[in-house]
């Protein structure tokens, strides 16, 4: 049971941290300073979510500390889906990213707080609640860009279609997946990703958006098994930066 | 981080020729004297308006300039603690640039206004923020030592006469005695670590040592001056006081840390003030003026994010747009 454990709580873990690292690069540059506010709150959001996990995996499960699983673990170790890798492009892509993956993340915490597995759970009752807003401050300007100016409307389109079938890799399945359903740690990519449409769909269509047509075969996938874009080694490299230097120091 | 009270010569030089109703004048003057703060309706002087403006919009730009430098560092923090700082931290700046605009903007100038005389170089911002920040020592270096000059400074400012800019400087100044905190936090493990982190952060004070001693303006007896700005309490206190007592807490500090400054004459005299070398005024004249190691850089991003935003902007103001209601 621990290997499904792991596996899970290293997705989820790593999917906040490098979303977290890619939303605090608006720090500074947003379109407007409320914007560099927002997506720097959700940045230490999401980084305390991958740190809490971290903890669970350190504490409960025997992996090393939180800092060192963040800072010291090789590309092919990482474990986050090619979605949150990606560059922040311009501002229709990471709002986008943001309204498609934290869907995804509210209703996977909201799951979780069913889960067998007791910390994990405990974990997603915090967790689901810091979400929550920001689903809110995603579909609040999804809203009103797609029913903004008509450039808007086809940045929002264009970033959506680009975005669709990076957002579907998501839900990648591992091999644990029928374990962690059937000893209730976890109900499922499938249930998670229906739920995901269901949720998402009515918004994107009062955004006067159209829900891009899946095309099974175009799906990105890899990210839960290893394999990655080639974004997130550079990625990597400058979160690093500073610790190469001395590897030995504390900092 | 930091909001400037130097006059420049045609300012001063308006200050004291600009007529103003002598019965208004007087019981504005009078109020000031009682120590009351001036709100945004009240009457005012018009050079009165027009300096606050200034000195506000210049820190309002220095607080989202000053954040582009840190936050080139906030993707590199080498664990979660210091990276969870630094965001907090870098977000705190770009809070106080919003809450600053907001107060400039009860004079009369938009933060769009603002902004784009960010952009032209018609308005200035902090000289401090046109270096580099090499290493992560920079980092702890900026988070304790500018951080720690600009709340002499705000501190001060905090006991002006108009009401917003008081009120918006004393939250700020709340937030940046947490900044302060990490930024020694980090000077500390620095300079307690290994001989690579004593040795970045020694060539770190090198390279401030001089941005911070021009960070107070020049010295007094360089300065135009306005009697009239310190009757009116919208300049407290004098360039070299300021600096003075930014030396005074800080230097010791450092030292305590086995760490030093890059200037022999650095001392304190038995009349409790500070000598030290004089630094380059050129050099400050030059940075002020566009010339310095970052200027182009640090607008150049300001740019990009002013236009490569506009159509968002655009899009949020679209008169077709719905009422939406409040999110919580």
């Amino acid at each position: 049971m621990s290997n499904a454990l792991k596996d899970l709580l290293f997705k989820m873990a790593d999917d906040a941290l490098v979303i977290g690292h890619r939303n605090s690069e608006w720090t500074g540059i947003g379109p407007m300073l409320e914007e560099d506010l927002a997506f720097s709150s959700m940045a230490q959001d999401k980084i305390g979510h991958a740190q809490a996990l971290y903890k669970i995996l350190n504490e409960v499960l025997g992996e090393a500390d939180a800092d060192t699983l963040a800072f010291k673990r090789e590309e092919k170790q990482f474990k986050c889906c090619q979605f949150v890798e990606q560059p922040i492009g311009e501002y229709d892509f990471s709002i986008v990213r943001q309204f498609l993956f934290d869907h995804a993340e509210l209703i996977r915490y909201d799951m979780l707080t069913q889960s067998s597995f007791q910390p994990l759970a405990q974990l997603a009752k915090k967790v689901k609640g810091e979400i929550k807003y920001h689903v809110m401050h995603a579909d609040s300007f999804v809203k009103q860009l797609g029913n903004g100016t008509e450039e808007s409307k086809a940045r929002l389109q264009s970033s959506l279609n680009y975005a669709w079938h990076l957002a579907l890799g998501i839900f990648e399945k591992s091999e644990f997946e029928n374990e962690l359903i059937s000893k209730n740690i976890f109900a499922g990519e499938d249930e998670l990703k229906k739920r995901w449409l269901e949720k998402t769909t009515p918004i994107i269509e009062a955004a006067n958006l159209k829900v891009p047509a899946t095309d099974e075969s175009k799906i990105i996938y890899g990210g839960r098994k290893g394999f990655h874009s080639e974004y997130l080694k550079p990625l990597l490299d400058e979160m690093c930066e500073v610790v190469r230097t001395d590897i030995d120091a504390e900092w | 981080m930091y909001g400037s009270t130097n006059l420049s010569e045609e300012d001063a030089k308006r200050m004291n020729t600009t007529v103003e109703d002598p019965e208004k004048l007087e019981a504005f003057e009078s109020r000031i004297a009682r120590g009351e703060k001036i709100e945004p309706q009240d009457w005012m002087p018009v050079e009165y308006r027009k300096q606050l403006i200034r000195m506000i919009e210049q820190h309002a730009h220095s607080e989202i300039v000053g954040a582009l430098p840190e936050g080139t560092w906030i993707t590199r923090a080498p664990n979660f603690r210091r990276k969870l700082a630094l965001i907090a931290k870098v977000q705190d700046e770009i809070g106080h640039g919003q809450l600053l605009y907001s107060a400039a903007e009860t004079l009369g100038k938009t933060r769009e206004e603002m902004l784009n005389d960010l952009l032209s170089g018609k308005s200035k911002y902090s000289n401090v923020f046109n270096y580099p920040a090499n290493t992560w020592a920079d980092i702890a270096v900026i988070g304790f030592l500018v951080d720690g000059a600009a709340i002499v400074n705000q501190v001060i400012n905090s006991k002006g006469s108009y009401g917003p800019y008081c009120r918006a400087l004393e939250r700020i100044c709340y937030e940046e005695s947490f900044h302060l905190k990490q930024g020694h936090d980090n000077v500390v493990y620095l300079a307690t670590g290994t001989k690579h982190q004593r040795a970045i952060l020694q060539d770190a004070i090198n390279r401030w040592y001089i941005p911070l001693l021009h960070f107070f303006g020049p010295p007094d007896k360089m300065s135009a001056h306005s009697e009239k700005l310190m009757k009116w309490k919208v300049k407290l206190a004098s360039n070299d006081d300021m600096r003075n007592q930014f030396l005074d807490q800080y230097v010791p500090k450092i030292w305590e840390l086995d760490i030093t400054f890059p200037d022999p004459n650095l001392k304190k005299n038995n009349d409790g003030f500070w000598e030290f070398s004089d630094p380059d005024w050129n050099e400050f004249k030059r940075v002020i003026n566009g010339g310095g190691p970052c200027n182009a850089e640090r607008i150049a991003v300001r740019k990009f994010a002013e236009e490569a935003g506009r159509w968002v902007r655009q899009a949020l103001m679209n008169p077709t747009e719905k009422y939406v209601a409040p999110l919580a």
